[in-house]
């Protein structure tokens, strides 16, 4: 059973302000670098903030902490969001967000473990990601270890035949410490999803990979606290969440916008969202 | 080299996999539904819980074993050279090179010597698909023994490396009590006229040519260049100074592959006439392995004639 006590309306106020915050840093970087995907960082923004702020085992005093939970963001053009979850956690100086995508920077266009403090996965190369953490997930399995994995996949990603292959192999490895939530956006650069190379019906294709599936709304905190707890099970199944977004969530203007996929935000874009952003306080 | 006998590189792998597999509780091994052709399967046999086969899917094995690698293991992937470097070309760039993630591929079926299977299988582009990835380290071995040392000495590194075996057994050409050093070449022969370099079956080919040129008093020095990258440069240099001209040898498209490092290299630092003997921009076709040998120039035979005519 989920407990009752894991989480009340004040943990849900307050991841709901860290992904304003994760929001309002995102655009800001991208707007500081005139480059960088806005669209797919503003979509995922509470997904991240349940996973680092609630749901994740982490140290903030030690980055490297060996007992930690994983995190691979399979969908690496939403590196944005993800630096600003690593400020907030202190891993990434809050000066260095202004430095997203510039010669010398330690934020890559998209993650580098290599680079950035807290990052466990370079990942960028759509489609990659969740074969890296299928590994990752049975190394821990094979330590007897109750550490866990978390990715996020874009829905447009899971065109990718790779994507497939390890959704495959992690249902018939039964990898229960294996949580995947898909970042449903609905758009991809071109044009919608469904448009292109339709993947619905998303979760029947997870049942019959022999993942334990769940559907949520992707903005309502709630939904994805409730999501996350109930993938605690390990019930001999890997865990996929279909987090139903906007691509562009929380600025009116960029809200299922296939342009804003991969543009920066004027100037005075910016500064309409961010008023946008606020008057969400 | 009649009397020379011949050795699996395959089994050399399995059986120091499974003596590594002794010593380093934290090695794991992956691989792609070829197990019994890779020699993996001796290594499953003996530790089946640290095996995992991924099924036919060279993307997803090099992404899991970058991920096994980035939770602290030193992995094994094998497969095919044509799909470790084809198929899963980029998963190797991105999953395993630019994560520095501890992973070796060690492929089996490299070159023309797979035979029957035909160019769909043969792997002659393999070497300059991975020779180019930075972070990545690419050896050809010559022998059983060689092979032995190679593995222990990658399993010894940290870091990605490309380890290149064939499907035919090999010359045992090193002593028993051989050590490798990753990097240094090893001048196995003698000679004034020139010096071929040359990696995996190619070496012994290329011995074979060289003693039978003495007989017509042709004399020509053979080493052993395993390490592709990184290169030998102080060898190199050597060589170029001593020899106007130089022939590589290895059993792979002329182009991009080991002739074209030490060509790239010299080009700058010491130039030299270089000869390359391999596939001239060309698939392989189906036949036996000793007759794709000879039918494109790769034995030695082939480098014996060769080496007549450069030598003019």
């Amino acid at each position: 059973m989920i407990s009752e006590t894991s989480y009340n309306s004040a943990t849900l106020e307050a991841l709901r302000e860290k992904a304003r915050v994760i929001r309002v840093k995102a655009l800001k970087e991208i707007a500081c670098a005139q480059s960088g995907h806005p669209g797919g960082s503003l979509s995922c923004a509470d997904i991240l903030a349940a996973l680092f702020f609630f749901k994740m085992r982490l140290n903030r005093e030690d980055p490297h902490w060996e007992g930690r939970d994983l995190f691979v963001l399979s969908k690496g053009h939403g590196a944005p969001a993800l630096y600003a979850v690593l400020s907030e956690l202190g891993f990434v100086p809050e000066e260095d967000l202004c430095q997203l995508r510039q010669l010398g920077s330690n934020l890559q266009g998209h993650p580098d473990r290599n680079k950035t403090l807290g990052v466990d996965a370079s990942t960028g190369s759509l489609g990659q990601g969740l074969s890296m953490a299928v590994g990752m997930a049975l190394s821990l399995r094979l330590d007897r270890s109750d550490r866990r994995v978390y990715v996020v996949l874009g829905d447009g990603e899971m065109q990718e035949g790779q994507v497939w292959e390890a959704l495959l192999k992690a249902g018939n490895s039964g990898l229960d410490n294996l949580t995947v939530i898909v970042d449903a956006n609905g758009l991809q650069l071109d044009n919608r999803v469904e448009a292109i190379n339709d993947l619905s019906p998303l979760r029947a294709k997870g049942d019959a990979f022999k993942w334990e599936t769940q559907e949520i709304d992707g903005h309502d905190m709630e939904s994805i606290l409730k999501a996350l707890e109930k993938c605690d099970q390990r019930n001999g199944k890997p865990h996929m969440i279909v987090a139903r977004t906007v691509k562009g969530k929380g600025v009116s203007f960029m809200e299922n916008q296939v342009k804003f996929h991969g543009k920066a935000p004027s100037s005075e874009q910016l500064e309409k969202a961010l008023q946008e952003l606020s008057a969400d306080r | 080299m009649a009397s020379t006998p011949l050795e699996s590189l395959r089994d050399a792998y399995a059986r120091t996999l499974i003596s590594l597999g002794e010593e380093d509780p934290r090695l794991v091994v992956v691989d792609a539904d070829l197990s019994s052709s890779t020699r993996t399967i001796l290594f499953q046999e003996r530790f089946p819980e640290r095996f995992f086969n991924t099924g036919i899917s060279e993307q997803n094995l090099m992404g899991m074993a970058a991920g096994l690698a980035l939770c602290d293991r030193t992995v094994f992937a094998s497969t095919f050279a044509v799909f470790a470097t084809g198929r899963a070309w980029d998963q190797v760039r991105q999953s395993i090179c630019y994560n520095q993630a501890n992973v070796k591929i060690v492929a089996t079926h490299g070159g023309i010597t797979v035979g029957e299977d035909g160019a769909t299988h043969q792997s002659n582009e393999d070497v300059a698909l991975m020779r180019v990835l930075p972070n990545m380290r690419v050896i050809v071995p010559s022998d059983s023994r060689q092979t032995e040392e190679v593995i222990r000495t990658v399993h010894k590194e940290r870091g990605p490396f490309y380890v290149r075996l064939s499907r035919e057994e090999f010359p045992v050409i090193h002593e028993s009590g051989y050590r490798f050093a990753l990097g240094r070449y090893e001048l196995l022969k003698e000679g004034r006229d020139t010096l071929v370099l040359a990696t995996g079956k190619e070496v012994s080919e290329a011995l074979t040519a060289a003693r039978e040129l003495e007989k017509i008093g042709k004399s020509v020095a053979v080493a052993d260049c395993a390490t592709v990258k990184p290169l030998d440069e102080e060898f190199l240099l050597s060589a170029a100074s001593r020899y106007p001209r130089i022939v590589v040898a290895e059993e792979h498209q002329k182009a991009g592959g080991f002739a074209s490092a030490v060509a790239e290299f010299l080009s700058e630092r010491h130039p030299v006439q270089i000869g390359r003997i391999g596939l001239e921009n060309v698939f392989g076709v189906s036949g036996k392995s000793s007759q794709l040998m000879a039918h494109y120039g790769l034995d030695s035979k082939g480098i014996y004639d060769y080496l007549q005519k450069f030598l003019g």
